[in-house]
């Protein structure tokens, strides 16, 4: 199953980035942390391993909790439960400055007074790398985030995308254990944002260094991650692949959090085969186990699952179409199919996009959803 | 159009004052409270020739920039504990900053006098203490001066660099910590050079006011320890040779005014480095 590494399964930390038994130690593994600040308690078990060279994800709305553990592993936290280990050793009592780590911020937090060359050569100094040696790297640093020859400007000097890559340089310039990035992307404009997304999987893949990646973007979170943990309220909602988590979200939060999705409300009939919906129509879904009939369910069908018009095939409902947005290659309709419920496909087209208020058929495979129980735990 | 009023300001409350001063530099000075409109260069004459005047100016500046210094070094003390305490109520401390400035700063400085003085506080403890049998001499003399004039512009020195500190992005001593700095390598490497601008303007605002102070010379310094503020008080008020006292006015304002600028335009510089910090 996808979800075999979920939370809910103690005592056995999460695995996330795929770690078979008897590889090396995990990069950082988090046990059962707690962090409070005073009486607000911002994350609660947290249970986490990282596989080394792997690229994961804390995705979730602000405040929860995703800046907070990210901050821990660099000891700008401190955690009030449990333990962290980076590289199979304990870091609770390392201080910051001995973590080995590497930090890209949202603001870039460059040194202002000091030119590029003296920023990205900061760590390798401290690091007691001989003088030669740090030309060598700091030159192959800012080769490698294409910026070379800026070794003489100022940060301010500099746009905020190639400040943000002479941040990332300076991050793995003295190859930390660990890269964290917390929300590297968000002080960008949107073109800049999509091509440093590219540039920083990139050169992850390039180095093989074990990063953790802090957004609240969820589209940043799927193109990028080898895994996401998706966080809600200090705890985690799911942990998988990005397609995992996309196709088979494990909680309603998830579903909503992450792209749109229909949330159909129903009962069962037929012992899960199928769902009556609030509007009366019944939908065939495919259940993994039997169900109790009259339960109350929350279908959830992602919009691209969604076949209309013509190509509409099993689970064919008719509506009505609310408005229609042409994407060129496909077209995003909202449909009315009773009075109260909305759906929304994203549907390649065949034929013309039709209008406000002409009548519409969809449909969705069975396979192409998932059964939320009345907590919004997905069946499984 | 806007700017009108603005310079009619100026004009009125700046710039016509002290081209008057500069015009009462070339009058000719008869006697006590009596002077002639007759133009003449002897009151430049005298500045220039007589070395009792330059002795003073450089004195007063010497006074002035001991004063800033130690301002400086005493000064940025407070203003990092306040910067950097987790205390809730920052704003408390800043308070207490700025209360001093409700008493007169006429008397604050004859506090001192109770303090140092023959009876003061300090003389009359020892005295009972038995550590000394004769009071020690601590008021009347460049010391005193000093002290008073760190009393008043200490104030100054430490908003100048709180606020400066203020203006840090502490994420950039997080980046700092996090490749290899211990705290006080952090402070050496980000948190020092980035609050220089706000040490700088507090050391030049200190320099000038020091230099340009006659009430502290006057109550807690001896006839020897008069700056060049107490000379113009003296020639215009004790003298009454107006046109000597405003040539001397006019010669502070250009040596203070020389050095704010100089000053001022190597800041600007630092300012650029400065850049932006978040």
């Amino acid at each position: 199953m996808p979800d075999s590494q979920e939370l809910s399964q103690p005592p056995r930390p999460a695995t996330a980035g795929a770690l078979s038994p008897g590889e090396e130690k995990p990069a950082v593994e988090f046990r059962d942390i707690d962090i409070a600040y005073g009486k607000f308690v911002a994350v609660r078990d947290f249970s986490l391993s990282i596989a080394k060279g792997s690229f994961v994800t804390l995705l979730g709305p602000s405040g929860c909790g995703k800046t907070t553990i990210l901050r821990s592993i660099a000891g700008l936290v401190d955690i009030s439960d449990g333990q962290i280990m980076i590289g199979g050793r304990r870091v609770d009592d390392v201080p910051i400055y001995k973590r080995n780590i590497g930090l890209v911020f949202q603001s870039y937090a460059l040194f202002p007074h000091k030119n590029v060359f003296d920023n990205v050569a900061f760590g390798l100094k401290y690091r007691n790398v001989p003088k030669p040696e740090i030309v060598r790297r700091v030159g192959q640093a800012l080769e490698m985030v294409r910026l070379p020859g800026s070794e003489k400007k100022l940060p301010s000097q500099l746009s905020g995308g190639q400040q943000q890559r002479i941040a990332l340089a300076r991050a793995i310039v003295f190859e930390p254990q660990v890269l964290l990035l917390d929300e590297p992307l968000s002080a960008l404009d949107a073109n800049m944002r999509e091509e440093m997304r590219v540039e920083i999987k990139k050169i992850q893949k390039e180095t093989g260094i074990t990063a953790i990646f802090v957004t609240h973007d969820q589209e940043e979170a799927l193109s990028m991650s080898d895994r996401i943990v998706v966080m809600n309220a200090g705890a985690v909602e799911q942990i998988g692949t990005p397609q995992e988590v996309y196709d088979t979200p494990a909680t309603a939060f998830v579903a909503n959090f992450l792209g749109k999705a229909n949330m159909l409300a129903g009962t069962v009939s037929r012992s899960g085969q199928a769902v009556v919906l609030a509007t009366g129509q019944t939908i065939n879904v495919a259940c993994p186990r039997p169900l109790a009939d009259g339960s109350k369910v929350t279908v959830v069908v992602r919009p691209q699952k969604l076949s209309v018009g013509a190509a509409a095939g099993a689970n064919r409902l008719s509506g009505r179409v609310v408005s229609a947005s042409y994407l060129g290659g496909s077209a995003i309709y909202e449909i009315d199919i009773g009075g109260q419920t909305n759906i929304r496909a994203n549907a390649p087209i065949s034929g013309r996009v039709l209008r406000e208020g002409e009548a519409i058929d969809l449909g969705f495979d069975p396979e192409g959803c998932v059964l939320l129980d009345e907590d919004g735990q997905r069946i499984s | 159009m806007l700017v009108a009023p603005v310079f009619l300001l100026l004009i009125f409350f700046l710039v016509l004052p002290i081209a008057v001063m500069a015009a009462y530099t070339f009058f000719t000075f008869v006697t006590a409270g009596v002077e002639t409109s007759a133009l003449t260069s002897a009151n430049w004459h005298e500045f220039f020739t007589d070395s009792y005047y330059s002795g003073f100016l450089v004195k007063t500046l010497r006074v002035g920039a001991i004063t800033a210094v130690l301002c400086g070094v005493l000064g940025y003390f407070p203003a990092y504990f306040i910067w950097a305490t987790t205390f809730k109520h920052k704003w408390l401390l800043l308070l207490l900053l700025i209360v001093p400035f409700w008493i007169s700063f006429t008397i604050r400085t004859f506090s001192w006098i109770n303090i140092l003085g023959e009876q003061g506080v300090i003389n009359v403890a020892l005295l009972k203490l038995g550590i000394i049998n004769e009071p020690l001499p601590m008021l009347y003399n460049e010391g005193a001066v000093i002290l008073g004039m760190l009393h008043f512009l200490l104030p100054y020195m430490i908003l100048n660099v709180y606020v400066s500190l203020e203006s840090i992005d502490r994420t950039l001593i997080a980046a700092a910590r996090s490749m290899g700095c211990t705290g006080a390598q952090a402070f050496r490497e980000v948190t020092l050079p980035l609050s220089l601008p706000g040490l700088a303007a507090g050391l030049l605002l200190c320099f000038v006011l020091a230099a340009g102070s006659y009430v502290t010379p006057q109550l807690l310094g001896s006839g020897r320890d008069a700056l060049f503020g107490n000379l113009i008080y003296d020639t215009i008020m004790g003298e009454l040779n107006w046109p000597m006292g405003a040539t001397l006015s006019i010669v502070l304002f250009v040596v203070l005014g020389f050095f704010a600028a100089v000053y001022t335009r190597y800041m600007g510089m630092s300012q650029i480095v400065k850049g932006l910090g978040g």
